[in-house]
């Protein structure tokens, strides 16, 4: 809500361009590949066709990454030069912060896990 | 009425949850009471209502919700320091038998509260404020991206400051401590509403937070007037959009983990707990994730402020603007990567904790960086020691102490000795109070002739100044002896009757502090009598350097009749140099913002709801909710978000500018 004055606010026009906002293909597009992207994990688990549970889960959690390109790309609309390119900077920067977060606290855990519990006490739950 | 229904209407709530059995409570409630009765009916008598409602708290406007946050701020300061003082004097008293005054069921809450209160409810709202009202006016923009948003958010975040401080009055507060960790703050050690007034507290006014988190990244990325590159930002600009991005980043963490200690707590389920594979130790790891971001968050808008103040007050370019810029992001970048210190003792083992221990000890590089960097700027610079300079160079001396003790406690082994123990107490608070409250401070005497047209009192405020230095020299020094003699924190009573000393010198400490912070109030009661000696119709009477001193004291509602257009780091002092001249014709409608009172509605059930779910009032929870999307979507169709301010009334606010310039001359 910038006054109509303002220089920043002008900006916007200028990059309103087709590729923000996306045409019918390609909002067709983006919602056929995020069905198939969910409906295959779905019957992953269902049909148990693969061999074990991990790896149906690492399967899943890739399944889980594409997916989130896809909506970045086809609903979000973004690309290395949207927003005068702060939309791929704010990208790296939250990448950056959920691979620290994610793979930080699995090491610091599996550490913790390994060194402060008990093994007597893991087994006693299953 | 049968036990049932009234289970059904008030929940836990009933007449055993008010604590009628404390006396010091009782007391404090009257207190207030009385206090607030006659606030309120003097706002009814004067018949401010009206008045209070149409300007300030329906306002979009920025600089207005900036002034309000820095009063919520002041209100609960002296809240978290009353816990402060309460605090000081049961240690001091609790020698030889002597149980103080304090029973642990109230001295646990009173810790608890004094923490989060301290750093959700007063360095937050300052900080908030200060970025609220300045950044707009330093970039040349005329409010902030989303103003309603903005009025939403300073609302959430009262909403969570009156759950706090209802809990005094009605049931009680965590005694978990100010991080709340399981299994403590767990259903079964726990089974109180203290640990839910703490969760729904900070979700409440965590929604405030991340969404003027939002709004500022965007303003300040979207709304800079022309010619100010990246590169040419002020840096109290810089440190803000740093502070914003830490806060987007990192506040959604602590979203989740309450709301997952919440579903332990009303569901069930078992991430946290003991048994059934839950883990505490991950509660400690997440909320330590946004927790370390967090102090950054407040000290990188404090760093800011103190590089506006030294290059002005020492009439120079800040020495090294690039090095101060790229300091910061690294500090950014960085302050995610040191969480584990705080958990160095809980066992990740060796490799683990040398990592974390060298991160922690490279932070110490860019802040170092900006401390040269300001004593540089002073190198040579013509000195003028006015309160904000006093503050600040109050904060180098303390900080680097601060800093020092924090690169100590970086050593795991002497973190292994030192962990949870009064050092670490005295080091935080030397690093918050010496870099977060005083920077808050040099800010409100920097900024305060801005926002209000005259100049604070110098002769309270340098009271003030004394007594707050010398107080926390007495106050926290004694803690780090006592910290190194192996005394830990949260103690309620002590059996060594030699430790005792320290604990009155802390205490005459608190007490200097306390004389400090009534001398401050005094200032801005004095200021306010002495206005027109102190007034200033310049509107820039530091002689200072960025847009904001550009404009009138205090700015009209629009900030600047025509957009600023900017050639120089220092814009105003550049403007001034090659002889700038006010536009005095030409003026045109401007475009604003209208207000609203949704912001307020949609806070005042958030609260509601809150309430309800603490006290298992599920009707008042579920009607609150859903009368919160309701309103909110009802917002959508609200057509009169913007209004046009008449030219006429721009050229009559210029024309008396322009009289009063000349007759400053």
């Amino acid at each position: 809500m910038s006054t109509d004055t303002h220089a920043a606010h002008a900006d916007d026009h200028h990059h309103g361009d087709g590729h923000a906002h996306g045409t019918f293909s390609s909002y067709m597009l983006g919602f056929v590949l995020s069905v198939v992207l969910t409906a295959i994990p779905f019957w992953l688990v269902m049909s148990g066709t693969l061999p074990s549970k991990q790896i149906t889960a690492l399967v899943i959690m890739a399944f889980a990454v594409v997916q989130i390109v896809v909506h970045m790309i086809y609903f979000l609309h973004m690309n290395t030069t949207s927003e005068n390119g702060w939309s791929m900077m704010a990208l790296i920067f939250t990448i950056v912060m959920v691979v620290i977060a994610l793979s930080g606290s699995l090491w610091v855990m599996g550490h913790l896990n390994s060194n402060m519990m008990p093994v007597h006490q893991m087994t006693g739950m299953n | 009425m049968s036990p049932d229904l009234l289970k059904l209407i008030f929940g836990r709530l009933g007449f055993e949850s008010l604590p009628l059995h404390e006396p010091i409570v009782v007391g404090t409630f009257v207190v207030v009471a009385l206090g607030g009765a006659a606030l309120l009916g003097g706002l009814t008598y004067f018949r401010l209502w009206g008045y209070l409602w149409r300007e300030w708290f329906t306002t979009v406007d920025h600089k207005r919700i900036g002034i309000m946050y820095m009063i919520l701020g002041i209100v609960m300061l002296l809240r978290g320091f009353a816990d402060a003082l309460m605090m000081r004097g049961q240690q001091m008293l609790a020698f030889g038998g002597s149980e103080g005054y304090l029973n642990a069921h109230h001295y646990d809450q009173v810790f608890t509260a004094h923490g989060v209160i301290m750093i959700f409810f007063v360095a937050m709202p300052l900080v908030t404020g200060l970025m609220n009202y300045v950044v707009p006016l330093q970039i040349g923009a005329r409010d902030v991206s989303f103003p309603f948003l903005n009025n939403f958010s300073f609302w959430m975040t009262v909403g969570g400051a009156v759950l706090v401080m209802a809990s005094l009055f009605i049931g009680e507060f965590a005694r978990t401590g100010w991080l709340a960790y399981p299994p403590l703050s767990n259903i079964g050690y726990s089974p109180d509403v203290g640990v839910d007034y703490y969760i729904w507290a900070l979700q409440v006014a965590g929604v405030g937070t991340t969404l003027s988190g939002i709004n500022l990244i965007c303003t300040i990325v979207k709304l800079r007037c022309p010619g100010m590159t990246m590169m040419k930002m002020p840096v109290f600009t810089w440190t803000s959009l740093c502070t914003n991005v830490l806060i987007v980043a990192s506040f959604p963490v602590l979203t989740v983990v309450l709301a997952l200690l919440s579903l332990d707590r009303y569901v069930g389920t078992n991430f946290f707990t003991n048994d059934f594979g839950g883990s505490p130790m991950m509660y400690v790891n997440l909320i330590w994730i946004w927790g370390h971001p967090e102090v950054y968050i407040l000290v990188l808008p404090a760093f800011g402020i103190f590089s506006e103040v030294t290059s002005t007050f020492s009439g120079k370019r800040l020495f090294g603007y690039t090095s101060m810029v790229y300091a910061t992001v690294v500090i950014t970048i960085l302050s995610y990567l040191v969480w584990l210190h705080h958990f160095f003792t809980m066992g990740s083992g060796a490799s683990v904790n040398s990592f974390f221990g060298i991160t922690t000890m490279i932070i110490s590089i860019p802040t170092g960086a900006k401390m040269f960097n300001w004593l540089f700027t002073m190198y040579r610079g013509r000195i003028r020691y006015e309160l904000p300079m006093m503050w600040t160079i109050a904060f180098m001396l303390t900080f680097v102490i601060g800093g020092m003790t924090g690169v100590l406690l970086a050593v795991p082994p002497a973190d292994f000795v030192l962990h949870n123990s009064l050092f670490l107490i005295a080091h935080f608070h030397n690093v918050i109070i010496g870099g977060v409250v005083f920077g808050a401070f040099a800010g409100i005497n920097y900024w305060f002739p801005k926002a209000f047209g005259f100049k604070l009192d110098p002769f309270w405020g340098k009271m003030s100044f004394w007594f707050w230095v010398t107080g926390f020299y007495l106050a926290f020094m004694p803690l780090y002896v006592l910290g190194l003699m192996g005394v830990t924190r949260r103690l309620r009573v002590f059996d060594d009757p030699s430790l005792q000393i320290w604990f009155v010198i802390a205490a005459i400490g608190a007490l200097f502090v306390f004389i400090g912070i009534l001398s401050m109030l005094m200032q801005f009661a004095v200021s306010l009598l002495k206005r027109e000696q102190l007034k200033d119709v310049t509107g820039d009477p530091w002689d200072a350097r960025t847009l904001e001193w550009a404009t009138s004291s205090p700015p009209p509602d629009y900030n600047f009749a025509f957009t600023p257009v900017v050639h120089d780091n220092d814009a105003w002092w550049d403007m001034k140099k090659r002889g700038y001249q006010r536009p005095l014709t030409g003026f045109k409608p401007i475009h604003m913002p209208a207000s609203t009172g949704t912001g307020i509605i949609l806070a005042g059930f958030a609260t509601a709801m809150g309430f309800g779910l603490i006290w298992y009032m599920w009707w008042l929870a579920a009607v609150s909710f859903v009368a919160m999307l309701a309103v909110g979507i009802g917002h959508t169709f609200n057509y009169h978000r913007d209004f046009d301010i008449p030219a006429e009334d721009v050229i009559r606010t210029e024309d008396a500018r322009t009289k009063l310039l000349a007759g400053a001359k």
